[in-house]
């Protein structure tokens, strides 16, 4: 078992009050998979992905515990996170873009970063990597402003798997790409797996059709919840909560069933995360809602490895 | 990289320009004869003196000569270095009076501008990282910017040099010296170079102070910062990084700022009766000694271009983004 998550619940202090960015997410990331975390903007794919390696200044650790490898990770404590950061754990973030220091030729900072964690730097081996996804070592002379928004991202993905992580997040890694480097990108995440650089990763997007290509297992966030996680087949195939169900049949390419597609969005918003509805968060936008729903469903595993946060999926 | 230095030089050159056309228009233009008015209000005893100064003003501007002729003249006699004669220290050229000034307004400017940078720079980054530092430090940074320099200059001379008496707050040595290379000598300017420099120094350290712990706090939110922190890199080499990005700032903001830096010592000066260029456009203006002021502006003007020039080369070195903006080779 690579990554235990339970009952994680992490808000972010604002002047109005506490926002749910994470209320209550519970999944398992076994050895090897990729899940695929997919959900509509501001549904807390980000908010979980850092929460897991960093917390903000200003999100903080209500509850629940992640364990990685059989260690608990103590989110909560930025100083003993450390220890496991980009060892253990590492993260491709949203914004690699302007991830690397404007002002540094990208090898010194790989250099200075690596000493800075009382790593040795193997040229030979960042070379090897960079060529991996497609970069020549040239990249290491120069400064971020010299590079591309796609070649930027992949020297992120280089260097935050420097040191194989067991778990990875890459969180929108395709979403600032064109059709053709978003398959590459895709690509080159199989890859890191395939050749044993990262153990395990979550593949943090809002394009179930992309993920589904590498996704072992794909988990649909809602409103700061789970609402639905199964094998990636499953999820597109045979999706149970109501959520799921919109969002696939809206996709032309993935969508199966085509008597359910449709073009436009789901109807509605999803609720305000700062003073969120009690009960069931879908319960406004859901066309099957009931009076049981102002209860909230549990998370519950209506198949083997296909849990569900429905009580109609029950 | 060449065509930036060019267009930039350009620039430079178009100011100073337009600033030495400037300083001659005013004489030309104004209304009435300023030699005529000159010769009388110099109060001059000896007839012979003031025939030789006519004769030489009148040469120097050449009224019968065409317009084109006059300026162009001008510009003849700026490059030999003849910034004409001055009146209040008759007969003794404006260049000399000038170059006599000089190391003292530099020696009160530059280790002014410079300390209070780096001091300000450092002391701001430090009271970013220390809340009951940011909240004591920042208030009085925010106090001391605000102050004219003027006032500060007039606070310390009355405190520390009337009222407690420990320092000296006129001149630039003791009046019962005569430079000499002594330690007597030495300790006397050193005693009246003190609140000079200090009143200059603290209004500019409160200015950096506040504008680098801003940018820091703005570089500890970037997002490079968020990645290394996310990759668990030492908390050393973060600040080494943020502390670098902000200081770029600061560069501009320096080059900015030198005007302002400038005038406040020139009004310092004039509070402390301190012999550099400040003082020189006080006792100018009171003689109505037109070319000391003229060739002071001038020479002003040619200053702060100079040290903006410089520190515009010294940005495109530290900043790599500009360098590669300008296309030059990586
Ligand atoms: N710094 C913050 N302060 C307050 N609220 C925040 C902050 N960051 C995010 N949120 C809120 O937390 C919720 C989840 O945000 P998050 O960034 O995790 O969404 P996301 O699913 O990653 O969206 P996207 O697809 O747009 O990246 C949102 O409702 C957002 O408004
Ligand atoms: S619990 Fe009720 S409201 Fe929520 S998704 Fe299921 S049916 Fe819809
Ligand atoms: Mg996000």
């Amino acid at each position: 078992m690579s990554l235990t998550v339970t009952d994680l619940r992490v808000h972010y202090r604002t002047a109005r009050g506490d926002v749910q960015a994470l209320d209550g997410v519970t999944f398992t990331v076994a050895d090897g998979e990729i899940v695929g975390l997919a959900g509509e903007s501001g549904s807390g794919k980000s908010t979980l992905g850092t929460s897991l390696i960093r917390l903000n200044g200003r999100m903080r650790h209500v509850g629940g515990t992640v364990e990685l490898d059989g260690v608990p990770l103590p989110i909560g404590d930025s100083a003993a996170m450390d220890r496991f950061r980009f060892r253990s754990i590492s993260v491709v973030p949203q914004y690699s873009m302007s991830a690397l220091n404007p002002t540094r030729k990208i090898g010194r900072m790989v250099a200075e970063l690596l000493a800075s964690r009382g790593e040795r730097l193997d040229p030979a081996e960042l070379e090897r990597r960079l060529a991996l996804v497609g970069l020549s070592s040239d990249v290491l002379g120069r400064y971020p402003i010299e590079l591309s928004g796609g070649m930027k991202q992949r020297v992120v993905m280089v260097v935050s798997t420097l040191l194989n992580p067991s778990l990875l997040i890459a969180d929108e890694v395709t979403s600032a790409l064109d059709v053709s480097s978003q398959k590459a990108v895709a690509g080159t995440l199989l890859g890191l797996r395939d050749k044993g650089l990262v153990t395990s990763m979550i593949v943090v997007t809002h394009d179930i059709s992309l993920v589904y290509q590498i996704a072992d297992t794909i988990a649909v966030m809602y409103a700061g919840r789970l609402a639905e996680k199964a094998p990636a087949d499953v999820v597109v195939t045979e999706p149970r909560h109501p959520y799921t169900r919109l969002l696939i049949s809206s996709l032309p390419e993935v969508g199966v069933r085509r008597a359910e597609r449709r073009l436009d969005g789901i109807p509605g918003a999803p609720p305000s995360l700062l003073d969120p509805p009690e009960g069931c968060r879908f319960r406004d936008r859901c066309p099957l809602a009931y009076d049981r729903c102002a209860e909230r469903p549990p998370f519950a595993e209506v198949a083997p490895g296909h849990f569900v946060a429905c009580w109609k999926a029950a | 990289m060449s065509r930036y230095f060019g267009r930039k030089l350009l620039i430079y050159g178009l100011t100073f320009f337009v600033a030495v056309t400037i300083n001659w228009m005013i004489p030309r233009f104004m209304p009435g004869d300023p030699v005529q008015s000159m010769l009388a209000r110099a109060n001059i005893a000896q007839p012979e003196a003031v025939e030789a100064m006519r004769a030489h003003y009148t040469d120097l501007f050449g009224f019968d000569l065409p317009l084109w002729k006059q300026y162009a003249n001008f510009w003849a006699a700026l490059f030999r270095g003849d910034l004409g004669i001055s009146i209040w220290l008759f007969p003794t050229p404006v260049t000399d009076v000038i170059a006599r000034a000089v190391p003292y307004t530099l020696g009160l400017l530059l280790p002014a501008v410079l300390l209070s940078w780096i001091a300000g720079n450092r002391f701001g980054a430090f009271a970013a990282r220390r809340k009951w530092l940011d909240n004591t430090a920042l208030p009085i940074g925010y106090v001391l910017t605000a102050t004219p320099y003027m006032w500060l200059a007039i606070l310390l001379a009355w405190g520390l040099g009337v009222v407690a008496g420990v320092l000296p707050v006129a001149g630039a040595y003791s009046f019962a010296m005569r430079p000499e290379w002594s330690w007597d000598f030495a300790g006397s300017l050193l005693q009246h170079w003190l609140l000079p420099f200090a009143s200059l120094f603290l209004v500019a350290f409160g200015g950096w102070a506040i504008g680098m712990r801003n940018m820091i706090i703005y570089e500890l939110e970037a997002d490079y910062v968020h990645y290394l922190q996310s990759l668990g890199a030492s908390r050393r080499l973060v600040r080494r990084y943020a502390f670098r990005n902000a200081v770029l700032p600061q560069i501009t903001g320096l080059a900015l700022q030198l005007g302002v830096l400038v005038a406040g010592a020139l009004v310092t000066e004039i509070v402390f009766s301190y012999p550099g260029l400040g003082h020189l456009i006080l006792q100018a203006i009171q003689n109505q000694d037109f070319f000391l002021l003229q060739g002071t502006f001038l020479f002003i003007v040619i200053g702060v271009l100079i040290a903006n020039f410089v520190i515009d080369v010294a940005y495109v070195v530290v900043d790599p983004r500009t360098r590669i903006g300008m296309g030059g080779a990586a």
